[in-house]
């Protein structure tokens, strides 16, 4: 599986596991049922530089390229669901700023998102706004030389903890993101619980009423906060998520094949029943095809080839899609065991469930990866055309 | 060199609209986005086909507006690069 690796990222992929299986691995069912994330894994996390690791390194990140990163977030998610959230997250709002950030937002932010000293969070959902970000009604509103942000903001992953937001908000230029720092006056956030998956992730409301946001603070210009800035994070966000519904495949399989190779029904094994081995097999065929579009679209994003957006938009649909298959599939091998806490298989449903909802809802992809492959074709088509004498042409 | 770099942008956007060729002056925005990833992936387009970094400054949607804008956005980032 590693022959597409280069020896760098071979090394990093076993280092993240063993940090995973060390520091995760063991606590993440803990995590899950307090609903909390401690605050000493996100700083344990921010000092092994994993939460810089895509940063520049003029800016103290580790400069890695798409591949490792996406090996990180694959080793985060077969640990941790909601830790692999943070990473995706965090590094959305890292990426748009370095992306579409003035000199100055740069230089101030960047630095603190690589050492993890501040972790940042992604406000673009909204009450009345999901799917349809064009949506969003959260008013930034000129005034002098700064704006005045109002809004309600909801579904923010780690919005309860984070220290600085990347919000989408409308101005009279149209869709505007602004970086918004949580000790901005008239910030406040509400802890989301009972969440069906991910229940670590610190998921919150978000509320600003008539926070002054310097002008500085705009990424991008008004009117392309969500064409450029925010499509550029999703684009991220979808491509992390990939990885980390990979991730949850793996973590299923394991725990599939050490289950039914110990479970006894009618006198054997139940890895020998047929039906359970397809299951098995299934989620074997579907961990190494997820794994093998996530990287492909590590490769092409690591080329800057324009295709690499189609690439990680048809990975993420693949690989949340395996995961809601794998983790159904895993329940099912585990019977009643399954839907207890005692195993993480439950832990496994409910997060592969929210990986089909975000980052674009499998709807989504299924919409948008069809207007793909009309561009693919008529672009063919074209090239015949082109290529056809015009006397045997149609 | 600007007529290559022309064909090569025609081409590339001829595949987000359904019309057979874009006329230079042709205004894609008012043609209409066929998906709402079509604005990040010109970028990247531009920015890997003519080996250039597009960044805050460059966000003027009338360097991006049709063949003609982009052709003359790419000549000039192409000399500032060579000048500088
Ligand atoms: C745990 C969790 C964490 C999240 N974290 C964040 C975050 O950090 N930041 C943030 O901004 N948001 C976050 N979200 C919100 C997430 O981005 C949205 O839930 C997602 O965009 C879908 O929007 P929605 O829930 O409003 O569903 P809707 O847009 O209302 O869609 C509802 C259903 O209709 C389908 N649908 C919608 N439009 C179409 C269409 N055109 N054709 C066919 N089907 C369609 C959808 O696929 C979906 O099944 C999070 C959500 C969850 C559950």
């Amino acid at each position: 599986m590693t022959s597409t690796l280069t020896a760098a990222q071979a090394q990093a992929q076993k280092e993240f596991r063993a940090f995973a299986d060390r520091h995760i691995v063991p606590h993440a069912d803990a995590y899950h049922r307090a609903q909390r994330t401690p605050p000493q894994i996100v700083e344990l996390l921010a000092a092994e530089g994993l939460l810089g690791l895509p940063v520049a390194p003029q800016y103290g990140g580790g400069g890695c390229d798409a591949v490792t990163l996406g090996l990180l977030a694959g080793e985060l998610g077969r640990a941790c669901s909601s830790l692999r959230s943070l990473l995706t997250v965090h590094t959305m709002v890292a990426h748009a700023v370095a992306r579409w950030g003035s000199r100055e937002l740069k230089e101030t932010w960047l630095p603190r998102l690589a050492r993890g000293e501040s972790i940042g969070a992604l406000a673009v959902s909204e009450p009345g706004a999901g799917s349809d970000a064009a949506g969003v009604v959260t008013r930034l509103t000129p005034d002098g030389d700064s704006w005045l942000l109002d809004g309600h903001k909801t579904w923010t992953t780690y919005g309860e903890s984070a220290d600085v937001f990347l919000v989408l908000g409308r101005s009279p230029e149209g869709p505007t993101a602004v970086l918004v720092e949580r000790a901005t006056a008239g910030v406040r956030t509400e802890l989301i619980e009972d969440l069906i998956g991910i229940r670590a992730s610190m998921t919150a409301d978000v509320h600003f009423e008539g926070c002054r946001i310097p002008a500085g603070q705009v990424l991008a210009r008004p009117g392309l906060g969500l064409s450029h800035v925010v499509g550029t994070a999703l684009d991220l966000g979808r491509y992390t998520v990939g990885w980390g519904c990979t991730g949850i495949v793996d973590a299923c399989l394991e725990a599939s094949v050490d289950y039914a190779g110990s479970r006894e029904t009618f006198g054997t094994p139940i890895k020998d029943h047929q039906l359970v081995r397809q299951m098995i097999s299934g989620m074997y065929t579907d961990a190494r095809a997820a794994r093998l579009l996530c990287l492909e679209a590590g490769r092409l994003r690591d080329e800057g080839d324009p295709g690499a957006l189609a690439q990680t938009s048809m990975a993420k649909y693949f690989a949340s899609t395996a995961a809601t298959r794998a983790a159904a599939d895993a329940v099912q091998i585990h019977g009643a065991n399954g839907c207890s806490s005692a195993y993480p298989v439950q832990r496994y449903l409910g997060d592969s469930r929210v990986m089909e909802i975000i980052e674009g809802s499998s709807q989504i992809h299924q919409i948008g990866l069809a207007e793909y492959a009309f561009q693919e074709r008529s672009l063919v088509r074209r090239r015949q055309a082109a290529a056809t004498p015009r006397s045997e042409g149609r | 060199m600007s007529m290559d770099n022309k064909a090569k942008i025609g081409e590339y956007l001829s595949r987000f609209f359904p019309v057979q060729d874009l006329k230079d002056d042709d205004d894609i925005f008012q043609l209409g986005f066929v998906s709402s990833m079509f604005a990040i992936q010109l970028v990247s387009f531009v920015e890997h086909e003519f080996g250039l970094t597009i960044d805050n400054d460059d966000l003027e949607l009338d360097n991006f507006r049709s063949v003609g804008a982009l052709d003359a956005f790419v000549t000039r980032k192409q000399s500032a690069a060579v000048a500088s």
